[in-house]
Formats: structure tokens, sequence, C-alpha cells
């Protein structure tokens, strides 16, 4: 809604009040780096931050303008389908950009999760557990399709998987 | 040529911004911008006198145009319309232009004043421009995004108007002209140059045929379907609106030629209308998320405390919501009714406070108690009078009374179940287990947590599950572990029953005991010893839930089972307490009615002593004048149930706010600042701060509420109060858990365990139910208070008479039989002594020729007095029903003489007499007369 879009504007702007200006009518090429965005309150706990702000951002490396921005809020609010937030939730956690989830993916995701606090063979164990569980195709790594499918089952995604601003 | 241009023009621009205009504001703005255009080229020379012309070719228009504009050809049509766009947005950036400088003179000379002016605009702007994210069938504001990748060629005619200016007012100046222009005309302006070809192709189309057409319509609907789904598409922002706009475009330009003559401004019409109604349905969407009370508390809550501690206050405010309309079904139909329709106080002895209490009836302890002023006022069940209607307005009271009592439970009912359905509904496909770990893996993060200290919390426990969750993966394939993991629970399960089997025995041996005690008279006991059943209950609320959790450490379940399972055993544990409170309720009622019965006899007797002393003094029987202070009354037990229960509500609700502010307030307080001054770290040690306790929490909101359903027929105060308690305790729970609790240890998510509650509120609500029935069903009401001394009095006393005049009845058949019988054998006998005598007279005076004739007589007098029993018997059949009730009608109303008569019954096997019949008329007489 129109509310959100401004606070949200106003989160933009009070991470860097000296880079963004008030009114934003002419589309100054303002990128916000992603130290400030990634020391958002919203964002500076989470494991993913850098993923997020990578995969929303339009250069890919996590400077992000409005658009971006907005565009970050949006997929992350309640109000975004399913299917959206699986896929930029496959984005996020396909971290070399390949378009699959493979074993190394998998190993960051689960060492950002646990703060590496896992031994090897227990993540090794866990990568091969989900593999198992959602690769339907067999060929050793998760593409979109698995994890979508994977994914719509999951009782806890809509309700996770969600920012409040 | 200018005509036709501005024919076009003004046709164009209400359907455009009929169409492309989302909000009034907006709509205001084309309007205004509409208006300014108009105003500037009347200034223009090229367009001097413009308006008059327009004012001629409008009525023109109106007229008869449309007949020729029939008669054009498309392709002139569709050729006419671009050139006339063209020149418009020519004319358009003009005045735009022109309108800047002006502006940024103002803006020299004024300072801040068109500073300030600017800000508005801008922000106007900028919210227009932040809508398009969501809003993505709004047309007028993609312009402006449009424009800025087209703001190149733009900003070339800008330059040779503005080379002087410096490079900031040039920014200024621009976003200036945005704010400006950010309506249709500009879209428009900026597409021309783009779709000039293919307008150009869309002529041709047009002029080819129908299939043509048809396969435009198609396009153009596939169009519109991205649009209505291109907020679910995966796009960069920047792509969105760029797709958004080309196919509104394409879709407003085609659409409009596919209209045709009359159908076009229906069509126009329509499209008006569902915009409007959206954006009504928007705003009201709006409104409603505006509406939810407590959103943002719940919201902040639920991103530091993880979602099972907000689960709890959702249900809280789920419960306040239901507590709101029951509060709003009795205060509006039972209390509100009563107390302007019905007699005042003081009216009647149930209304007043009786002489003995008058005293002391204002003071506080007594009013805290629900005592006093309070037990006889609308807010209890034996304030309300039995008059059938009330007020002018013919309210029935009575039948509203009972229809509140039955459609407060009705429903809870159904808004209970119907959650749990809709709860069902959502959680939909669950608890499937093949994705066990990709879930953990993916969707364990709750992105919610916006606090380190959450976060620490929730990276613990994703390890620790992750951890769990393989050490299961390998007890799977190990056997000996799981049983030994099974063995364990049996054993907790085992140990947890024998817990609850131990505190039932308790308290029913306590209650014994207090009843025992309560027998003797309390005054000769101690303290202990007349308190002991409440000490003992809540020592074991206390200290049972905490025994089950260490014995849930035992089981080793997922937090989150662990927790259902706490709460079930605390859950049965609370039931046991529940229901010995009823038990002990009912004890107290019984009491009640003795003391009830014996009042009801001393009643009847002053009052016939009353009665008799004035009739026998003045015959006029003038009614007596007492005070209704003074006239004696039955304890009215359904006072006293609803009195119990209030105060039960209110201790209860004290003690929870007590050990709040003690137990967490306090105790954070104390750790705060006595950690500066001790030897080891409070914060991290022993006492710590403490965690929210979801599960007792939610207990104890659903035991109020089942206090609520059961208690509120007696007392109909009871959702009011708690409305108020559970408005206060959402801001002090609030309050106190954002600022004296910490986030649990094991943070997880509590999806599922909203149906949890539901499902132990429904119990609870069966549960309370009963009793309440029960009650109402079986126990008669009161004499002297209530609404329903006479109604369900009635039913229940006609039942009562029906059944004992049935018993009576038989049993009078077969004494009757018995008699007949007995009458039939004398009689036999009694014939064959006559046959006898007669014989011997016979044979004494065998010359005698009248004997047979006279034997003749005796058989059929025989006969008579045989038949006669059954005649008799049969005779009285209507009267001993009658008999029966009118004997037992005043019996069960006044149990006092109920006693006498039956004490009369109990000789029974005479039949109905008259004068034993009028006995009870006579108590009946002044009974009814009192009233």
């Amino acid at each position: 809604t129109r509310k959100e879009i401004l606070r949200l504007f106003y989160r933009y702007r009070d991470l860097a009040p000296q880079l963004v200006p008030l009114d934003y009518t002419n589309h100054p090429d303002v990128k916000l780096p992603y130290e400030l965005i990634g020391s958002m309150p919203e964002l500076k706990d989470n494991p993913f931050r850098q993923r997020i702000a990578e995969v929303f951002s339009e250069d890919g490396e996590g400077n992000m303008t409005l658009d971006d921005f907005l565009d970050m809020f949006s997929v992350l609010s309640e109000m975004a389908p399913r299917d959206l937030k699986a896929y930029y939730a496959f984005k996020i956690y396909d971290f070399n950009n390949d378009d699959f989830i493979c074993k190394s993916d998998l190993e960051k995701t689960l060492n950002k999760l646990t703060r590496n606090e896992l031994t090897e063979d227990e993540v090794r164990m866990v990568c091969e557990k989900v593999i198992d569980e959602a690769d339907l195709d067999n060929d050793g790594r998760l593409s979109l399709e698995d994890f979508q499918h994977m994914i719509v089952r999951a009782p806890d995604f809509l309700s996770t998987f969600h920012i409040r601003i | 040529m200018v005509e036709k241009f501005f024919q076009d023009h003004e046709r164009k621009m209400p359907r455009d911004s009929l169409i492309t205009s989302e909000n009034d504001s907006e709509q205001d703005a084309g309007l205004s911008l509409q208006e300014e255009h108009e105003s500037k080229t009347h200034r223009t020379k090229r367009r001097d006198g413009d308006r008059q012309k327009k004012k001629r070719r409008n009525e023109r228009r109106k007229g008869g145009t449309r007949a020729g504009e029939g008669e054009e050809d498309l392709q002139a049509v569709s050729e006419k319309r671009e050139r006339s766009k063209r020149k418009r947005a020519k004319s358009k950036q003009e005045t735009s232009r022109r309108e800047n400088n002006e502006e940024e003179e103002a803006q020299l000379t004024g300072g801040k004043g068109t500073k300030a002016r600017k800000d508005i605009r801008n922000e106007k702007t900028r919210r227009m421009e932040k809508e398009e994210v969501r809003e993505v069938e709004e047309n007028v504001d993609k312009g402006k995004k449009k424009q800025g990748s087209t703001k190149k060629g733009e900003k070339k005619e800008d330059g040779g108007k503005q080379l002087v200016k410096g490079k900031a007012r040039e920014v200024k100046k621009k976003k200036h002209k945005k704010a400006e222009t950010s309506s249709e005309p500009e879209t428009s302006e900026e597409d021309d140059d783009e779709e000039e070809d293919n307008d150009k192709d869309v002529v041709r189309l047009e002029c080819l045929s129908p299939e043509e057409l048809e396969k435009l319509k198609e396009a153009v609907d596939e169009r519109k379907k991205l649009i209505q789904s291109l907020r679910g598409k995966p796009w960069a922002m920047k792509k969105k609106l760029v797709t958004l706009r080309e196919s509104q475009e394409f879709v407003e330009k085609y659409e409009g030629a596919l209209g045709k003559g009359k159908g076009r401004k229906l069509y126009a019409y329509k499209v008006l209308m569902t915009k409007k109604w959206m954006k009504f349905q928007r705003d009201f969407e709006n409104f409603k998320t505006a509406c939810i009370p407590w959103e943002m508390k719940i919201k902040e809550i639920e991103s530091h405390f993880g979602s099972s501690v907000a689960s709890y206050f959702l249900f809280l405010r789920w419960m306040y919501g239901i507590n709101m309309i029951l509060f709003g079904l009795t205060f509006g139909l039972v209390m509100v009714p009563e107390a302007l329709m019905g007699r005042p106080y003081g009216s009647m002895p149930r209304k007043t406070v009786p002489r003995a209490e008058e005293a002391s009836a204002m003071d506080f302890a007594v009013l805290w108690d629900f005592g006093g002023y309070a037990q006889y006022s609308v807010l209890f069940y034996g304030y309300y009078n039995n008059q059938r209607t009330v007020g002018w307005l013919k309210f029935r009271m009575p039948l509203s009374y009972f229809l509140v009592g039955v459609g407060t439970v009705a429903y809870s009912y159904m808004v209970v179940i119907r959650t749990m359905a809709r709860n069902a509904n959502e959680s939909g496909v669950g608890d499937d287990n093949s994705f066990n770990f990709s879930w953990k893996m993916f969707t364990s993060w709750d992105y919610l947590i916006g606090n380190a200290e959450t976060a620490d919390n929730k990276f613990a426990s994703i390890t620790t599950s992750f951890k769990e969750a393989i050490l299961e993966e390998q007890e799977s394939h190990k056997d000996d572990n799981i049983h030994l993991t099974r063995f364990l629970r049996v054993l907790a399960n085992f140990l947890v029953l024998c817990c609850l089997a131990g505190s039932g025995y308790l308290i029913y041996f306590v209650v014994r005991r207090s009843q025992k005690f309560a027998l003797d008279g309390l005054e000769n006991h101690t303290w202990w010893e007349r308190n002991e059943v409440n000490m003992v209950m809540s020592l074991l609320g206390m200290f049972c839930p905490m025994l089950f959790d260490v014995i849930s450490t035992l089981e080793n379940y997922h937090p989150r089972v662990a927790l259902q399972w706490q709460l079930g055993r605390i859950f049965a544990l609370f039931l046991g307490n529940l229901y010995t409170f009823i038990i002990a309720l009912m004890d107290e009622i019984n009491l009640k009615r003795k003391e009830e019965k014996i009042v009801k006899f001393n009643i009847t007797t002053w009052e016939a002593s009353l009665y008799n002393g004035t009739v026998s003094e003045n015959s006029t029987a003038s009614p007596v004048t007492i005070h209704p202070a003074d006239v004696p009354r039955g304890p009215c037990w359904e006072t006293m149930v609803g009195q119990e229960f209030v105060r039960l509500i209110i201790s209860d609700t004290m003690t929870t706010y007590i050990t709040l502010l003690i137990g967490d307030f306090l105790r954070a307080v104390l750790v705060r600042f006595l950690n500066y001054c001790w030897c080891w770290d409070l914060e991290a040690g022993f006492p710590s701060y403490s965690e929210f306790d979801v599960s007792g929490n939610v207990l104890g909101l659903i035991f109020n509420q089942g206090m609520i359903w059961m208690g509120s027929f007696y007392a109909p105060c009871l959702p009011a109060l708690n409305v108020i308690r559970l408005h206060v305790s959402m801001y002090l729970q609030c309050w106190a858990v954002m600022c004296c609790n910490v986030p649990q240890e094991r943070v997880f998510k509590a999806s599922g365990s909203n149906n949890f509650y539901m499902a132990m509120l429904l119990v609870i609500l069966f549960l309370s139910t009963l009793p309440a029935i029960y009650t109402i069903v079986s126990i008669p009401p009161s004499f002297d208070c209530g609404p329903f001394r006479l109604a369900i009095y009635y039913l229940q006393s006609t039942s009562k008479s029906y059944r004992e005049a049935n018993v009576e009845l038989k049993k009078k058949l077969q004494m009757q039989n018995e008699e007949n019988k007995r009458k039939n054998k004398r009689a036999a006998l009694k014939a064959q002594m006559d046959l006898e005598e007669a014989r011997m007279t016979a044979q004494e005076q065998q010359r005698n020729n009248n004997a047979s004739v006279q034997d003749q007589e005796n058989d059929t007098d025989i006969h008579g007095s045989g038949q006669r029993p059954y005649q008799e018997k049969y005779g009285c059949n209507p009267p001993p029903p009658v008999g029966g009730r009118g004997r037992q009608m005043p019996s069960s109303r006044d149990p006092g003489s109920r006693t006498y008569n039956r004490g009369n019954h109990g000789p029974s096997g005479y039949l109905p007499g008259f004068a034993r019949q009028s006995e009870p008329r006579m108590y009946r007489v002044p009974s009814l007369q009192r009233h």
C-alpha cells in the first residue's frame, strides 16, 4: 500500500540521509552500499543478509537502489504470493548463481544457519539427506522445480520467509 | 484541424483520465492539470479564444458529430488521434516547460514558500511512484518511471532552454516538472514516439477484418492477464515497471479501438466503476487492517520473541474479540433493559439491600466481595424480576435472559468450531515428514527475527534441532536407542499420571475434610483448616507444572511437542481444580436450598400471621405497607453462584497481575540493579530474567474463559469483567514481556499449536456448559428471585406433579384393585351368607313364596355393590391428578410444606378427600398474594 511504500522509503532514506534525497521524482542514480543495507535491524541478524541483498540488487553485489529495496520488501512482505517467495528463496540459497542448489550451496546454507557448529561429517550427512529428500530427478542437485515442490509443502515457509518493517 | 484536435482531445481526455486515474487525488490532479493545460493554451496565441470555440464545439458535438464521426474512416480516426496526441503532447511539453520556468523564477524569489509547496507535490509524486509497486494496474505513475528512461531526450529539450541554470537547480526543476506532469498526458507524450509504428500497425489491423480484431482482442486480454499476474513475476522492479507500462499502453490503445460507438462509452463507464470498486476495496482493506487492535504491538513482540510468544497474544486478542461480543449480548439485551425499564432499585425485596446488611452495604470490603449494593444490582441473577414484559417496549425480560444465556454458549461453540476448521484448512498439508531435513534447512530461519539475542537463540536452537535430527536419524538405524526413548516416554507418562492421580486424591481428600469442617461450623477451626482447599489447590497449581516440566525432560521431545504435552498435563490438573470447585459449589447450593426451605416456611407463617392480622383488623384488606428491606427473603442460590464466580475471576486476575509484577518485574529490577554489587553474575546465573511462560498463560486464559461461560448465566456482568481483564492484561503483559522477559532459550515456531489451543478451549467450553446446564435443568430456581421463578419452576413443578400424580394413580389403582378384591370377597362372602341365610329362612319358612323374590333382590344388591367401587374409581379418576397437582404445586414451590404433605401422604391408600386437599390451598393463597 501507499503507506507501506512511504514507510519503506523513509527507512531507506534513514539508512543514509546524506545519500538519499528526500524526493525521488527524478530517479537519481542513488545506490546504497551493502554495508548500509546489511546493517538494518531487520537484516543485521539474518545469516543470509548478504545473499538477500545480492539477489535483490541489480548489480548482484548488494548495492541497492530504491527500486531494489522496494522489490526486496515486497517479496518479503506477507502479501507476496507463495511462488514468488519460493523463487526468491531459491535464488537466495543458490550461492553460486548457477540456478541449481548444489551440495556446496547446501553446505554454505547449513554453516550459516548453525554458525559452523556442526562437524563436517554432520554437515555432509545433512546435505545428503536434503538432496535425498528433495531431489526428484536424481541429478544430485536441486533445481527450481525441486525446490518449489519441496517448499510449498513446508508448513512454516510462509510464516518465516517474510520480514516485517 | 484545430477543431478536430480539440474534439479528439476532449473525447480522449475524460476517458483517459477515467481509465487511468486510480485515486481521487490523482484524478483531481489530472483534472487540474487539464484545467491548467486549458488555461495555458488559452494564453497561448495559437489557441486564442479557444474556449468559446470549444464550447461551441461541445454543443455541436453533442448535437450531431457522433453520426459524422461514425462515417469517418477508422483509419482517419486513428490517424487523427495520433496526430492529436502528438500535438497535445507538444503543447503539454510547452506548457510544462513554461510552468517550470515560472516555478523556477518563483523559486528563485520565493524561497521557502515554494519549496514547501514543492515538497508537498513531490511527496505526492513519490507516493504515486511507490504505489506502482503494488498497484500494478495503475497507469498514471508509470509515466514517471518511463520518464526516467526517456529522460535523456527530454533533457536535451530542456537543455535548449535552460542552459544557464545550474545543475542542482536543473535537478530540482526536473523533479518539479515530473510532479507537474505526472498524469496521463505526459505518458502519452512519451509513448508516442515509441509506439508510432505500432500504432500504424494497429490501424492497418483495424481496417482489415473481424478476425484480426478477434486476434487483437485476444492480445489485449493477454496483456491484461499479464498486468494482473505481474506482481507474482520474479522480475526486477524495473523490468516489471517497463512491462507493465507497455502492456497497459497496449491495452489502453487497442481497447479503445475495439469498443464501438455507444459500447465504448459503456465500456469506459464499466472500467471506471471497476477501478472505483477496486479502489474502494483496497481502501476498505487498509481500513480493516488499521482497525485491528494491537497489531503493531504484537508484531513487535513477534519480532523479538518469535512466533510462539506472539501466538499467545494473538490468542488473547481473539479471546478479547469473543468476549466483546458476549459482553455486547449480555449488556445490550439483559443488563441495560433491566436497568432502564425494569422496576427501580428499592421497589421490591429482591431489589433492596436487606435491613440487616444496610449498614455495611456500601463498605468497600463488602463491595469488593460483591456483596451489599453490588449483590442487589443488575450484576446478578437475583435482581431480575419475573415480570413477563418490561417497560414501554414490552421487552420480554425472562425470555431475553434465557435466550442470551443460550446464545452465549451457542455463539461460543460456533466461533470456536469455525476457527478450528479454518485453522485446519490453513495448515492444510502439514505433518508430512518426507522433507524433514530440507525444511529444517530452508525454512527454519525465522526472517522476522530482528534482535541479536533472539538471533543467538535461534542459531542455537537450529543447531540443536539439526543435531537432534541427526541423532534421531542415526538412532533410527540403531533400534536399541529408540526403545530407550520409548521407555523413557512411557515412564514419564506414568509418572505424570501418578502425579495427577495423587493430586486428584489430595483434592478429594481435602474437599471431604473441609465439608466435615463446614458441618462442624467454621468458627472452631484454624485458619489453615478453613482455607485448606484453596491453599492446596494453588500449591498444586504451582508445583505440579514444575514437576511436569522436570518429567518432560525425560521424554526428549521437540519443544513444540513438549509444549503441547505440558499444556495437556496442566490442563488435566486444572480440570481437577475446576471440578472440585464446582462440587464445592454444588454442596453450597444444597445448603442454601435447605436454608431456603426453612426460610420459606417461616415466610409463609409470617405472612399468614400478617395477612390474618390485617384481615381481622380492617376488613378493607388494604395491602400492608412494609419497607421491602424488611421483608424476609430466601437465600438466592443463583446470586450466590454468580458471586462465587465473580470473586473467583477477580482473585484470579489479581493473582495473575501480582505474580506478573512480582515474579517478572521485581525480579528483573532486582537482577538488573543488584548485579552491580553481587558476587556472581545474576543476569547469566541463577535468578536471571524470567522467560515468558506460554503454556501457563494460555491455560490461564482458557480456564478463565471457562469460568466466564459457566458463570455468565448467573452473573450477567461476567463478560464485562472479563473484557476489562483481558484489556488490562493485554497492555500489562505486552509491557511486561517487552521490558522484563527474555526470549526463550529454544525459540520455536508455534504454527501448529493454535488449533491445539482451540481444541482445549472447545473441551473447556463443553465441560463448563455441562455443570451450567445441569444446575439450570435439575435444581429448582429460588422462589423469590430471578427471572425464572415462574417459568422454569412451572416446568419443573408440572413435570414433577405429573410424575407424582402418576405414581399416586398407580398406587391408588393397586389399592382399589385390592380393595375391590376384598370387597368382592366380602360381597361374595356376604352373598354366600345371605344365600345360606335365605336357605335357612327358606327351610324355616318354606311356605312363604316371597322368599325367592327377596333372594333375587339380594343378588342384584350384591352385584350393585360389587360394581360401585369400579364406578367410583372411574368417576374419581379425573380428581386424583387434579388433586395431585394441586397438592404438589405448592409442595414443590414450597419445600417447607412439602415434607408436611409427604407426611400426610405417608399412610397412602385413602381416596382423594376434599378436606385434605384444601389444606395446601391455604398455603398457596398467601404465597401467591405475597408476590
